[in-house]
C-alpha cells in the first residue's frame, strides 16, 4: 500500500466551465427562449442606442454662441453652454451670486461630519442644519441685513430654487411630520383623529391642488392687506403637503420600536415627551433615515410643479424662460434633457445613499 | 405608622397631576386652538370676498360655460353649463386613471420578472429602465413624450400607418372604431351568460375537486364560455358589427376615432414612470417568497407552471398588494399633471379654466380636492378588499 501525504492540486475547471464563450452560454443562450429574447434585446438596442449617442455626443454642438453655429444634425449642447448660469441661478444678479454660492458651499461643508463615523456631535448637528442653518441662508440669500442687498424672491429660480423648495419643505415639514406622527398613535382620541384626518388629507390630494390652493386660497384666508410673496406660499403648501408623508415614515420607526422602550421610559419616571424624546425618537429616527431620503427624492422630483404656478424652478426656467428666447427658439428636446439629466443625477445619487444607509443598518435578523 | 401608610398607599394625585384630566384638558385645548383658527380662516375669507365682490355658493354650476373641451366622454359644447363641465373633466381623469393603471401595471409586471431574468442583457436593461425612468421628474417626462416625440410626428398626409388603419401624426392616432348594426345585443347576451356560467362551472367544479379530487378543465371551459359562446352567436346573427376606418381626406382623417395626443403623450409618461416602481414592487414581491416554497412544490410532484401559479405568485401577492395600492393611488393623484400639458381633466378644466371664468376659488377648489379624496378612498378601499381576500388564512 502505498500513502501519500501530499495533497492533490486540484484540476482546473473542464475547459466548458469559464471563459467568455461559457458566460455567453450560460447568461445568454442557455436555451432557445433566452436566445430569441437576447435577439430582440440587441435589435431594440441597435435601433435606440447609436442614434442617441450620434444625437447627444458624435453630431452634437458644444461651444457656439448663436443658434447659426448649431448644426440641426445633433444636440446644440451650445444653447445649454450659453445659458447655463441661468440654469442655476434664474434672474438672481450676477455679481451677487457669489452669496447662494457661499450657502450651498457652507450646507455641503456642515453636512460632511454627519458622514464621519466617529464624529459624536451627530444629532446637534443635523439639529442646526435642519432647525436654525435655513434661517441663516435664507437672510444671506435674500439679503436685507447686514448691509446685503435686498434680492427679492421673484428673482430666485434655475437649480438654486429646485434645491431651497425641496432642502426648506424637508426641514420644516420634519418637525411638524414628527408631531403629527406622535399625535397619530396617541391614546387621546381628539389628538388622534385630527392627525388621521390631517395626515390622511394631505396625502389624498395630488400637489397640484395644493399648489393652486395655496396660492389662490391663501390670501383669501389671511386678514386683508397682508400679502405673502409667490414663493412663501407654495412653501406654505409643500410643507403642510410634505409634513403627512414625513409623519406616515416616522410612523413606521416608531411602530418598529418594542413596546418594552416605552414602557421602560415610563418605569424610569420619565414624562411623555421625555420618553419620546430622550428614548423612542433617537431609535425611531434612526430607523427610518432611509425613508425619509425617499421622501426628500420624492419632494425634489415634485418641486418641478412649481411651475404651474409660475416659480422658474430649474425645468420652469428651461421650459418657460429659455424656451422663449428668441436668440435660441426651437431647442426644446436639449433643455428637457438637459433638466432630466441633472435631476437623474441629484435622485440617482441619492436613492442609492437610501440604499446603502438601508444596508448599512440593517443588522442581524 | 399612620404617615409611613400613607406614603405606600398614595391617595388620588392632584387633579393637574391625574393622566385622566391632563388628556381632557389637552384636547379642550386643542378643540378651542383649532376652532379659533378655522373660525379667523372663515371670517377672513367671508370678509375678503365681499371686499372683491366674489359670490359664494355653487350657483355658478348651472352657468353657461362658453368654452369648448378637447376630449369629452359625454356630449358637450361651449353652451353647457359648469356642471357639465366638472363632469367631463372627472370622466376624464377617470379614464386616464383606469388606462394608467392598466398599461402600468402590465408593464411593470413585464419589467419587474426581466429584471430577475437569468438572461443577462434582459435583466441588465430592465434595471436601466427602471433606474432611469424612476429618478426623473414625471414632468419632464410628460413634456419629453409631448412636446419631443409627438411634435416630431409627421403631418396627417404623411401619417406613420399600420395595418392601413391605425394611423399616426402629429394631431393624434387615428383608430379603427366598432359599429354595432342591428342584432348585435345578442352577442352581448351571449357573453354575459359565458361569464355566469363560467362562474358557475368554476364552484361546481371546485366542490367536485373537494369531494372527490377529480379536476376539470376549468379554464378551457371558462375561455370556451367567455369567447366562444358569444363569437357563435355572434356569427349566427350574421357578424352585425363592421369597423369604421379612419380615411385620409383633403386635409384631415375622416371616420374611426382619433386619440388626441395629450391623452397619448399622459399615459406614456404615466404609465412608464408607474412601471418603473411597480416593477421593483414585482421584483422584492418575488423574491420575498422563499426558494424552500418552490423546491418543496416542484418535489411534491408540480410543474413548473403550477408551481408559479399555486404556491409562489399568491405569496408573492401578499406582499406586492399594499405597495401597489400606494403606487394606483400615486398614479391617480399625479394625472393631475395633465394640466401641463392641456390635456382636458379635472384640474385643467375645472380648477384651471372655470376657476379663472368664474373667480369662484373657494368651491372649486373644494369640489376639486373631494374629487381626489373620494378616488384615493375607493382604490384603496378597493385594494383593502382584495388584500383581505388574499391574506394568508390563519388558524
Amino acid at each position: 500500500m502505498s500513502v501519500t501525504d501530499k495533497m492533490l492540486p486540484a484540476l482546473p475547471a473542464p475547459n466548458d466551465a469559464k471563459g467568455p464563450i461559457h458566460w455567453l452560454k450560460t447568461n445568454l443562450f442557455s436555451s432557445p427562449i433566452n436566445t430569441i429574447f437576447t435577439i430582440i434585446a440587441l435589435y431594440l438596442l441597435y435601433i435606440v442606442v447609436p442614434p442617441a449617442i450620434n444625437w447627444a455626443f458624435i453630431d452634437a454642438d458644444w461651444f457656439a454662441t448663436s443658434r447659426e453655429g448649431c448644426s440641426r444634425e445633433g444636440a446644440c449642447w451650445a444653447y445649454i453652454y450659453n445659458r447655463f448660469g441661468q440654469t442655476i441661478y434664474g434672474f438672481y444678479p450676477p455679481e451677487e451670486q457669489w452669496r447662494v454660492n457661499t450657502a450651498f458651499l457652507s450646507l455641503i461643508l456642515l453636512c460632511i461630519p454627519l458622514f464621519i463615523e466617529s464624529f459624536s456631535k451627530k444629532s446637534w448637528l443635523g439639529g442646526f442644519i435642519l432647525l436654525i442653518f435655513p434661517f441663516i441662508a435664507y437672510i444671506f440669500i435674500h439679503g436685507g441685513y447686514f448691509g446685503l442687498e435686498v434680492i427679492s424672491t421673484d428673482k430666485w429660480g434655475g437649480l438654486m430654487l429646485t434645491l431651497i423648495i425641496s432642502i426648506v419643505g424637508i426641514a420644516l415639514a420634519l418637525p411638524l411630520g414628527i408631531i403629527l406622527a406622535l399625535g397619530r398613535r396617541s391614546h387621546m382620541p381628539i389628538v388622534k383623529s385630527v392627525s388621521v384626518i390631517f395626515i390622511e388629507f394631505w396625502r389624498g390630494v395630488p400637489l397640484i391642488t395644493v399648489l393652486f390652493m395655496s396660492s389662490v386660497m391663501l390670501p383669501l384666508f389671511l386678514p386683508e392687506g397682508s400679502d405673502f410673496d409667490k414663493l412663501a406660499r407654495a412653501m406654505i403648501g409643500i410643507i403642510l403637503f410634505q409634513a403627512a408623508y414625513v409623519a406616515e415614515v416616522v410612523r413606521g420607526g416608531l411602530q418598529a420600536i418594542p413596546k418594552g422602550q416605552y414602557e421602560a421610559a415610563l418605569a424610569m419616571g420619565l414624562t411623555y415627551w421625555k420618553s419620546m424624546f430622550l428614548v423612542i425618537l433617537p431609535q425611531a429616527l434612526k430607523l427610518v433615515i432611509p425613508g425619509l431620503v425617499n421622501t426628500f427624492i420624492a419632494l425634489f422630483k415634485d418641486t418641478t410643479l412649481v411651475l404651474i404656478i409660475g416659480l422658474f424652478d430649474l425645468l420652469g426656467m428651461v421650459e418657460n424662460v429659455l424656451g422663449s428666447d428668441s436668440k435660441w427658439l426651437g431647442f426644446h428636446t436639449e433643455g428637457l434633457v438637459y433638466a432630466g439629466f441633472v435631476f437623474w443625477l441629484f435622485c440617482f445619487a441619492m436613492s442609492r445613499y437610501s440604499m446603502s444607509l438601508e444596508r448599512k443598518l440593517h443588522t442581524g435578523h | 405608622m399612620s404617615t409611613q401608610e400613607q406614603g405606600l398607599t398614595p391617595g388620588k394625585p392632584p387633579i393637574w397631576n391625574d393622566p385622566h384630566y391632563r388628556a381632557l384638558f389637552f384636547q379642550i385645548l386643542l378643540i378651542i386652538g383649532l376652532g379659533a383658527f378655522l373660525f379667523t380662516i372663515v371670517s377672513n375669507t367671508l370678509s375678503n370676498m365681499e371686499n372683491r365682490g366674489i359670490s359664494t355658493g355653487f350657483a355658478f354650476l348651472s352657468e353657461r360655460s362658453g368654452f369648448d373641451i378637447l376630449q369629452s366622454l359625454i356630449p358637450y359644447s361651449a353652451d353647457s353649463t359648469y356642471g357639465r363641465t366638472f363632469i367631463v373633466g372627472l370622466l376624464n381623469t377617470i379614464l386616464i386613471t383606469v388606462l394608467g393603471v392598466v398599461v402600468a401595471t402590465i408593464l411593470g409586471f413585464i419589467v419587474g420578472v426581466a429584471r430577475l431574468s437569468k438572461n443577462w442583457l434582459i435583466a441588465k436593461i430592465a434595471t436601466v429602465y427602471i433606474e432611469t425612468f424612476r429618478n426623473i421628474p414625471l414632468l419632464i417626462q410628460i413634456f419629453f413624450w409631448y412636446f419631443v416625440v409627438l411634435r416630431a410626428m409627421p403631418s396627417a398626409k404623411n401619417s406613420m400607418s399600420f395595418m392601413d388603419s391605425f394611423f399616426l401624426n402629429v394631431r393624434g392616432l387615428y383608430t379603427p372604431y366598432p359599429v354595432a348594426a342591428e342584432g348585435f345585443d345578442f352577442t352581448l347576451i351571449a357573453m354575459a351568460i359565458g361569464v355566469i356560467a363560467a362562474f358557475v362551472v368554476r364552484s361546481w367544479a371546485k366542490k367536485r375537486q373537494n369531494a372527490t379530487g377529480q379536476q376539470f378543465p376549468i379554464f378551457w371551459t371558462a375561455l370556451g364560455l367567455i369567447f366562444g359562446l358569444p363569437l357563435i352567436v355572434f356569427l349566427l346573427s350574421g357578424s352585425p358589427l363592421t369597423w369604421d376606418i379612419p380615411e385620409l381626406q383633403r386635409f384631415n382623417f375622416q371616420g374611426g376615432t382619433r386619440i388626441i395626443p395629450e391623452l397619448l403623450a399622459l399615459l406614456i409618461a404615466l404609465s412608464i414612470y408607474t412601471a418603473a416602481f411597480i416593477a421593483e414592487i414585482v421584483r422584492s414581491g418575488i423574491l420575498a417568497v422563499s426558494k424552500g416554497q418552490s423546491e418543496a412544490a416542484l418535489s411534491l410532484g408540480l410543474q413548473p407552471n403550477q408551481n408559479l401559479r399555486l404556491v409562489v405568485i399568491p405569496q408573492a401577492m401578499r406582499v406586492i398588494i399594499p405597495p401597489m395600492t400606494s403606487q394606483y393611488l400615486n398614479l391617480a393623484k399625479n394625472s393631475s399633471l395633465a394640466t401641463a400639458i392641456g390635456y382636458p381633466d379635472i384640474v385643467s378644466v375645472y380648477m384651471g379654466t372655470t376657476l379663472n371664468q368664474t373667480g369662484q376659488a373657494v368651491e372649486i377648489i373644494a369640489m376639486t380636492m373631494a374629487v381626489y379624496l373620494t378616488i384615493s378612498l375607493t382604490i384603496s378601499l378597493f385594494m383593502n378588499w382584495y388584500n383581505a381576500k388574499m391574506a394568508l388564512v390563519e388558524r
